[in-house]
């Protein structure tokens, strides 16, 4: 029934292929590349050649193939929003849960907290609480240094949470007062227990929405950041999206268009496609919508 | 109502002292004053570092520094910039004009040509031009705005220049280098562009927004009860539906204002546009604390206000809720 009203959504079926296909490319990489990471397709004169036969997308400021860079740059940006929603999904549905059941005081701060965060502009967050994070000195060792893919991870996964509480918290809010959640607990089943066999399991729908569109802003996040300098510097010419989209603006000037077009268009049709997803995602679980077809 | 906005107001005041504290804190540890003011001043005597410190409030105990801080904010005794040693308020006025301009410039586009794409999906769910619609709004959201920035810029400026001859829109900047006084046209082309980008982001929003809060009112009951009485179909939808559904898009415009910030930060940036985004990002580049905190103040304390905005507008807009 989900599952048909999911296929009907056109546009998510397409996006599963392109991401299926996109997924397929990155994993490959070691066969789907056609030079390493930090190599040069042809000695120099090599630098912004246009696109041809030996470097497909045209090649960048020190003769790098754009094709092969933008293969190993999604490859780390997949790895940094797969990971970090996962984290504050997971996160969020354990503290969105917690406060959404006990309510009080609790559930009174994380509201608050969550309000306070998604009150300021979120670049101007991320920057701060980046530097913040950053300066922690006993935190070093676990979450990496200010410019390594698992500061960023962990970054992201810290606010990353209250998006998805927020969620959580009024799913339970709704569900709780349910008959069967009564019945579970006149039975005597412990809080615990309601949490994790009624009330995360009915709001399984919601949450996989929100999964879907932490990935998105995590990976969009981690391009902003990158633009702006502050994101991810993995070592050894290594690249993420967000360093290539971030090049492009020192490409336009000049009217290097590829290296401003290509990046651009594959960080657009990811968070297109994962978008579509997720909006098929919601229609096909919220139980309201009876679309039948 | 006066009463209720009175109360409201008297409780922005520690709501805004606590929330500039947590700010204080946040840039205090995060980007370290006292070493980027040495690192600007390499040379700076013991002496006028301590007077650095005293004139930040940047006492090693948090709360006394911020209460220093505090009493030199509040009596307009606001310290000078790390870099360059310039006066903050002149500055920081000019980006603020800046941007307020540009972002009323973009909110006006973007929410009138959101609504109108809007409604004009709801008119009929389901059929092309909805599909047409919310397909164009999904990519809309997808896009991030340097994204469209940098595509516009190597379309309009570099390549129209190219191919015609003479670039379109300039990209850079309020007016051209070395322009002084003021020109409404020349300014106006220089806005085309960044406001076009900001404008894009909201039209996506909003014309979701209101495509489905107008799909909710149009199969509301009191619509039917209009349509028996014989009003005309036209009637019908301006009277009845569109401003019924006005509502939550209304509520949602004042609290949104910090995803608009947000957007003219970056797109501020592509197009070396002197506003309040440019401001901050050189400012929190430089770790220049004195340019850092006034900025904080004014998101803090119109965010407060755009709140409440949001709570008034909704009570006047909806008589069924009482604001108490």
């Amino acid at each position: 029934m989900a599952f048909n009203r999911f296929v009907s959504h056109k546009a998510a079926v397409v996006s599963v292929f392109v991401m299926a296909i996109l997924v397929i490319f990155v994993a490959l990489s070691p066969f789907t590349a056609r030079y390493g990471v930090n190599e040069a397709v042809q000695a120099p004169p090599n630098y912004f050649l246009t696109p041809r036969a030996n470097a497909w997308l045209g090649t960048d400021d020190i003769g790098r193939d754009l094709y092969s860079r933008l293969i190993y740059g999604v490859r780390v940006s997949l790895v940094i929003g797969l990971f970090s929603a996962v984290i504050s999904v997971v996160l969020g549905c354990l503290i969105g849960a917690v406060a959404g059941f006990r309510g009080g005081r609790f559930d009174d701060v994380v509201m608050r907290v969550t309000d306070l965060f998604l009150a300021f502009p979120f670049l101007v967050t991320l920057l701060v609480m980046r530097n913040v994070l950053g300066s922690i000195e006993w935190l070093r060792p676990i979450i990496g240094d200010l410019s390594s893919v698992r500061f960023i991870i962990v970054l992201f996964a810290v606010f990353g949470w209250m998006g998805v509480a927020r969620i959580v918290r009024g799913q339970v809010l709704a569900l709780k007062e349910r008959e069967f959640i009564e019945a579970a607990r006149a039975v005597g089943a412990s809080r615990w227990y309601i949490v994790r066999r009624h009330l995360l399991p009915n709001s399984i729908g919601p949450i996989m929405v929100a999964l879907t569109f932490s990935v998105v802003s995590a990976i969009i996040s981690e391009a902003t950041l990158a633009f702006f300098g502050y994101g991810p510097q993995a070592g050894d010419g290594a690249t993420s999206l967000g360093i290539l989209v971030g090049a492009a603006k020192s490409a336009v000037n000049p009217g290097f268009w590829w290296l401003a077009v290509f990046p651009c268009l594959t960080l657009v049709v990811i968070a297109l496609s994962i978008n579509f997803i997720g909006d098929a995602l919601r229609d096909a679980t919220d139980p309201r919508l009876q679309r039948d077809s | 109502m006066l009463r209720y906005v009175l109360r409201r107001l008297a409780w922005a005041v520690p709501t805004l002292l606590f929330i500039t504290f947590l700010v204080y804190i946040a840039l205090r540890t995060g980007t370290d004053p006292v070493a980027s003011y040495k690192r600007v001043n390499a040379r700076a005597t013991p002496a006028k570092i301590q007077q650095y410190i005293d004139a930040n409030g940047l006492d090693p105990n948090y709360v006394r520094g911020y209460f220093r801080w505090l009493g030199n904010f509040l009596t307009f005794d606001w310290p000078r910039s790390i870099k360059g040693s310039r006066e903050v308020w002149p500055a920081l006025k000019d980006a603020l004009a800046n941007t307020i301009r540009l972002g009323i410039a973009a909110s006006a586009v973007g929410i009138v040509v959101g609504l109108m794409l809007g409604v004009f999906a709801a008119l009929r769910p389901g059929g092309r031009r909805d599909v047409a619609v919310n397909t164009a709004a999904f990519v809309g959201i997808s896009v991030p705005p340097y994204v469209s920035a940098i595509l516009f810029q190597l379309l309009f400026a570099v390549y129209w220049s190219r191919w015609f001859g003479s670039t379109l829109f300039p990209t850079a900047g309020v007016y051209p280098p070395g322009h002084t006084g003021f020109d409404l046209a020349l300014m106006a082309k220089h806005m085309v562009l960044p406001t076009f980008v900001v404008a894009i982001q909201i039209i996506a929003v909003y014309s979701r927004y209101m495509r489905s809060s107008l799909l909710d009112v149009l199969s509301s009951e009191y619509m039917r009860t209009a349509r028996s009485k014989g009003i005309s179909e036209r009637r019908v939808l301006f009277k009845h539906g569109l401003r019924n559904a006005l509502i939550p898009v209304v509520t949602i415009a004042a609290l949104d204002v910090g995803a608009i910030v947000g957007g003219l930060i970056i797109t501020e940036n592509i197009f070396s546009y002197p506003g309040m985004g440019m401001y901050f990002l050189t400012a929190f580049g430089d770790g220049d604390f004195p340019l850092l905190m006034p900025w904080m103040v004014i998101i803090v304390f119109s965010t407060l206000m755009f709140n409440l905005l949001a709570d008034i507008s909704y009570a006047w807009l909806d008589p069924r809720i009482r604001l108490e």
